[in-house]
């Protein structure tokens, strides 16, 4: 598969990753198999990282929760920068994103996600503000989710076109 | 009112206008709009939204206050825009000043330019199965039009034979629109080059409707007006329509030898007097900074093409590969039924509407369009539901 199907594969599948394999080999006008082992491929060398669902929380009533932004400035060290601190507020399950950021008065973004209030600011004073090169911390948290990974959780398209016209 | 005033009034309309049949798309609508849960593959238009660059550039001229006229001509950026956007992406050039023309959509350029050469009785040859008005505004233009006829067979192409057949003393010009509507047919260079020697010989004008020239998978749209010697006898119309997901905005654009275009200028000034400022701010908007929107756009039609195509002719409809603009047109003759029985029954029974192909010309017989600007989910509920209508009937 040449790399502009391969891309445009990426683009079907980052859309819709439900799309069943037979349905991408006839848009995309290639064999089922050459599909297949595409997206073996591309899973083998991790592009296609894994095929969540975006779920909009906020319509679940008995699933309360809350997420905060947290500028983190952190002490980078010698050889491994900021990558070790990194990664160790990766593991914690609780935490839905991190990076790096430039031109910020801080370092780290960190993307945190708890039930209440009280449970995310205890996990940034308990787990993450000791972390050793932590410096400092500051806790925004989110009011109201409107377009999340380039998706309007709330508005959709209407087809606003006449049935029929020539 | 009265059966009387209304007879009156009638009588009132001219001869040409009365004589005018309705559009055949017009039943359909009718039919299919007082129905609920209509899947519609019948809608001549794309399913984007216009994107949102566009309708902001809009927006934001109104703020600024840009709500006056125009030149008759249209805003000589946009013009400047469209010229360069034509050389590039087509290797035909035109003269921003004297050679291109903004219109209220293609619809009012074929209009004009009709009417601009067209003398009382002057044949025009039409391409067809074609857009349903070209044949109401040649005779709105006291013009007698004669049809051309395409086939399957031909990937509804139109050939030397077929021209040179139909061309009389009283020929004047020939109209087309390729990528076509409704077969998704296209016409390549080559193919262009076989009819020229006819076109010369008869001195016939061309009107080139290239609305859908940026809908083409596999390779560029050839116009006809980048061949040698054929810009000086070609009409070429074209907007925004389709290529940007505009079609509410109205905004299009002819293109012709400096004459030409003062002849069709002077129409547009006393009838339309220039194309509405806050559609032309987004068409510059388009040209400018659109050509990513419109890709991927293009990229979208081409994989739910591959997918409708595929999917009848599993159903057992031949089906020829539509190189271009958003339509599939299958053969339904297997099914032994006509076009418009084929629609109906299809409509009345799965609640899928397409249009019967015979609406866009006769070689349209045996044939239905079906748009596949919509979505994947319609497209795939479409099909099935088709399928189990051509089943039932076999």
């Amino acid at each position: 598969m040449n790399r502009q199907k391969q891309m445009e594969l990426l683009r079907l599948l980052e859309e819709d990753s439900r799309q069943d394999v037979e349905q991408l080999a006839k848009m995309l006008a290639e064999p089922k198999e050459e599909i297949e082992k595409a997206i073996a491929a591309l899973e083998e060398e991790n592009i296609i990282v894994k095929y969540p669902a975006l779920i909009n929380w906020e319509r679940v009533d008995d699933h309360p929760y809350v997420t905060a932004m947290i500028d983190v400035k952190v002490t980078p060290k010698r050889d491994v920068g900021f990558d070790e601190v990194a990664k160790r507020i990766c593991r914690f399950p609780e935490v839905q994103a991190v990076y790096l950021m430039s031109g910020a008065s801080y370092d780290l973004s960190v993307v945190l996600e708890g039930k209440t209030m009280r449970e995310v600011a205890s996990f940034v004073s308990q787990k993450l503000a000791t972390i050793d090169s932590v410096v400092s911390t500051a806790t925004h948290f989110i009011l109201q989710r409107y377009k999340h990974d380039g998706i309007e959780l709330e508005d959709r398209d209407e087809d606003r076109r006449m049935v029929v016209t020539p | 009112m009265s059966t009387q005033s209304t007879l009156t009034a009638k009588r009132r309309l001219s001869s040409t206008v009365a004589s005018l049949k309705p559009s055949g798309i017009r039943r359909f609508f009718d039919l299919a709009a007082s129905m609920e849960g209509v899947i519609s593959l019948g809608v001549g238009e794309p399913d984007f939204v216009t994107p949102w660059r566009m309708r902001e550039a809009s927006i934001s001229s109104l703020e600024r206050g840009y709500t006056a006229y125009t030149s008759n001509a249209g805003m000589l950026e946009l013009r400047v825009e469209i010229q360069k956007y034509l050389e590039e992406r087509f290797s035909v050039s035109y003269h921003p000043e004297k050679e291109i023309l903004v219109t209220v959509g293609a619809s009012e350029a074929i209009d004009i330019a009709l009417r601009a050469i067209l003398d009382p009785g002057d044949e025009v040859l039409v391409v067809e199965p074609c857009y349903v008005s070209y044949e109401p505004v040649i005779r709105l233009a006291g013009g007698v039009p004669v049809f051309l006829k395409t086939t399957m067979e031909n990937q509804f192409k139109l050939t030397p034979q077929e021209l040179e057949s139909h061309i009389t003393a009283r020929t004047k010009a020939i109209i087309f629109c390729y990528p076509n509507n409704p077969t998704g047919s296209t016409m390549s260079a080559a193919e262009w080059q076989a009819l020229l020697p006819i076109l010369e010989k008869h001195d016939l004008l061309v009107i080139s409707d290239e609305i859908y020239g940026e809908l083409t998978y596999g390779r560029m749209h050839d116009s006809i007006a980048a061949l040698p010697g054929m810009k000086e006898r070609t009409i070429l119309i074209s907007g925004f329509s389709k290529a940007f997901a505009m079609t509410g905005w109205r905004l299009g654009y002819v293109c012709a030898e400096p004459e030409l275009l003062a002849g069709m200028l002077k129409i547009h000034q006393y009838t339309m007097l220039c194309a509405p400022t806050m559609a032309q701010m987004a068409a510059l908007e388009a040209l400018r900074h659109g050509r990513g929107d419109m890709e991927r756009m293009v990229e979208s039609y081409r994989q739910r093409r591959n997918y409708v195509v595929d999917g009848f002719r599993q159903i057992g409809l031949a089906c020829h590969e539509p190189e271009g603009a958003f339509y599939a047109f299958p053969s339904i003759a297997s099914t032994g039924l006509t076009a418009a029985d084929f629609a109906e029954k299809l409509l009345m029974e799965e609640k899928v509407a397409v249009v019967p192909g015979d609406v866009f010309g006769e070689s349209g017989h045996g044939h239905i369009r079906c748009s596949y600007a919509t979505s994947m989910e319609q497209l795939k509920k479409a099909l099935d539901r088709m399928e189990r209508f051509v089943s039932k009937l076999s």
